[in-house]
């Protein structure tokens, strides 16, 4: 079976240890949201599995492979799709241009340099529907920039589907959204849940979310992983009731 | 040329002006014979492929490189070394080609694996220093490039002035060695603009926009962006290489000012402001209006101070004499950035932008 492990997963910045000794494994068919307070390490936790930060200790693996090496382009071929928590598109470009660059990654399509890329319809076709299954299909030609923030978000989360990848990761796919946006992103997250092949992550904040979608609930605090279960006991665990409504937590790289 | 990327120029009159300059270009030999013109429109040519070349990089990926000059000059040298060492033969000629383009790549290549990796700063960085390091080496080892003095050299017959073709009689101006050259210099030209124009219309040449507009998404999309961009790099080294041998060919030497001083690469980084960054049809424009203003600007001011003098005017002789070009020179250049910040192109696209089609 396709599983994501991370083992003692740790990283320092300086003497501040952000992710300390993080073991856990994901199945394939489980949606995991990971909860903590602010600057309890959840971003940081994604940035070390999808690449974007080297561990200090500890290992990334997936699917019988070791990744702890591998770069974050290459963990995203590997399988690894990440949708970011600051929007993070590229912003003059054309909103069919970023899903359509995400796609030609997926596609395989790198250094290509002697077609016009107009004769890949294929791709164009691809990043269209794309589009319309996160309700953008009207506002493809406008550049990324001009977007609303909760259409910006939409965006974010259309890359990561392009990717087509075995693990999706979102991290707080609905912040900032305006409450008529949210249920467009919570139908996408539902609708993939449906495929059992997947392992999906999910940093949320919102509680109810948590609630409606998580099969599995994993807490962090100062780094450590504090609590990890079913969503009721975990919700009643008195752990998250301390670490969600004790004293405020130290300042971290979040 | 949209037969061969599919991306026009999107600007009526953006096609008109790149019409009229190839077309002047194309006819120079015949309707502007005289030997100013016919250097004026070469360096058009050469410059406007260099420049492209340069905007593959600086308008494409935003990598700034101060080592465009470096591989025009390995272009310049290699082709007048091995004409000078082998003496006038074809063989030399492929030689030089053989020797140097492989050894631009190769270099840019080198310079990219090793600082493309890390912030742009380091790479503008070692760029300045190994281009640096290449014009102190042209000047000094003397036994192969000639120093300070450069490399004169003999071309194969059939591309001498004195190889005539056609006689005078025929359009009024003879078709000779030096008429070919200078067509070859603008086919050779155009078919690297053509060329480069296809390779940022490419799959490739979205990823290089896409590193430019955002290099950390580009990556966690699962772009190894330090190939594209070293791939990029080593294919603006091929094209300017290129356009060094064919500026080498024209003036038939090859020495530290017209090929590796970094005034040359101010010119470069000049045109392709003033022509549009990220367009390519911008090097085209940039280099024609740059290159015109260089060589014309002092005669026209001469008669406008004339002119001024004669009609009795103030102050405005002295402000027009010939010698105060370069001061008018760069207030065009302030003015032009000034009020094109995206380049003439830029600004003719916005306007067609906004016109009703």
């Amino acid at each position: 079976m396709t599983t994501l492990e991370t083992r003692d997963l740790t990283i320092r910045f300086g003497g501040h240890v952000a992710v300390n000794k993080v073991s856990c494994v994901f199945r394939p068919g489980e949606l995991t949201a990971i909860v903590g307070p602010n600057g309890a390490g959840k971003t940081t936790y994604f940035n070390l599995i999808s690449g974007q930060l080297r561990a200090s200790e500890g290992r990334v693996l997936f699917d019988g492979n070791d990744l702890t090496d591998l770069s974050a382009p290459l963990r995203t071929r590997a399988g690894l799709g990440r949708a970011f928590q600051l929007t993070n598109l590229f912003p003059n470009l054309s909103v069919e241009e970023n899903v359509r660059l995400a796609v030609q990654a997926r596609s395989g399509v790198h250094y290509d340099m002697l077609r016009p890329w107009r004769t890949r319809r294929d791709l164009i076709a691809r990043a269209d529907e794309i589009l319309d299954s996160v309700a953008l299909g009207n506002r493809r030609d406008v550049a990324a920039t001009v977007l609303s923030h909760g259409d910006q978000r939409k965006l974010e989360v259309a890359l990561m589907m392009a990717l087509e990848p075995k693990v999706f990761m979102f991290d707080e796919p609905t912040a900032g959204m305006s409450v008529d946006e949210v249920p467009v992103v919570l139908d996408l997250i539902a609708r993939l849940k449906k495929d059992t092949s997947k392992i999906i992550l999910l940093v949320e904040h919102k509680m109810d979310v948590v609630r409606s979608l998580a099969d599995r609930i994993i807490v962090l605090h100062n780094g450590q992983l504090v609590a990890d279960g079913k969503p009721e006991e975990v919700i009643a665990s008195p752990i998250v009731q301390e670490a969600y409504l004790g004293i405020a937590p130290p300042r971290s790289a979040a | 040329m949209m037969i061969l990327s599919g991306d026009r120029p999107r600007s009526r009159i953006l096609n008109v002006l790149l019409l009229v300059i190839v077309v002047a270009l194309a006819v120079t030999p015949f309707v502007f014979p005289g030997a100013k013109a016919m250097n004026v429109a070469t360096k058009i040519c050469v410059f406007a492929a260099l420049v492209a070349s340069y905007d593959l990089l600086l308008g494409y990926t935003g990598t700034v490189s101060f080592a465009h000059t470096l591989f025009y000059g390995i272009g310049s040298y290699a082709i007048a070394i091995a004409l000078y060492a082998m003496g006038p033969t074809w063989t030399a000629v492929a030689t030089g080609i053989v020797i140097g383009l492989p050894l631009a790549a190769l270099l840019a290549l080198g310079i990219g694996l090793f600082s493309l990796r890390v912030e742009a700063i380091f790479f503008a960085m070692i760029t300045l220093a190994v281009a640096s390091a290449f014009l102190v080496l042209a000047s000094q080892l003397s036994w192969l490039t000639g120093g300070e003095d450069g490399r004169s050299f003999t071309l194969p017959e059939l591309l001498r002035p004195g190889t005539v073709f056609i006689s005078k009689d025929w359009f009024g101006v003879p078709v000779n060695g030096r008429t070919l050259t200078y067509y070859i210099v603008f086919i050779a030209s155009a078919a690297m603009i053509l060329a480069l124009l296809r390779v940022v219309n490419s799959p490739f040449g979205r990823v290089l926009q896409a590193i430019r507009e955002n290099r950390f998404r580009a990556e966690a999309l699962g772009f190894r962006t330090v190939f594209h961009l070293t791939y990029a790099n080593c294919l603006a080294a091929v094209v300017a290489a290129s356009a060094g041998v064919l500026n080498a060919l024209w003036l038939r030497y090859a020495g530290p000012d017209t090929s590796l001083s970094f005034a040359i690469m101010l010119d470069i980084l000049l045109m392709v402001v003033i022509g549009g960054m990220g367009t390519i049809y911008g090097a085209i424009v940039g280099a024609a209006v740059f290159i015109l203003a260089q060589n014309y600007l002092q005669a026209l001011m001469g008669v406008a101070s004339t002119a001024a003098a004669d009609a009795g005017l103030p102050v405005l002789p002295g402000l027009l004499h010939p010698d105060r070009w370069l001061l008018w020179l760069g207030l065009l250049f302030i003015a032009s950035v000034y009020f094109f910040p995206t380049g003439i192109v830029g600004r003719l696209r916005e306007l067609a932008r906004k016109s009703p089609r």
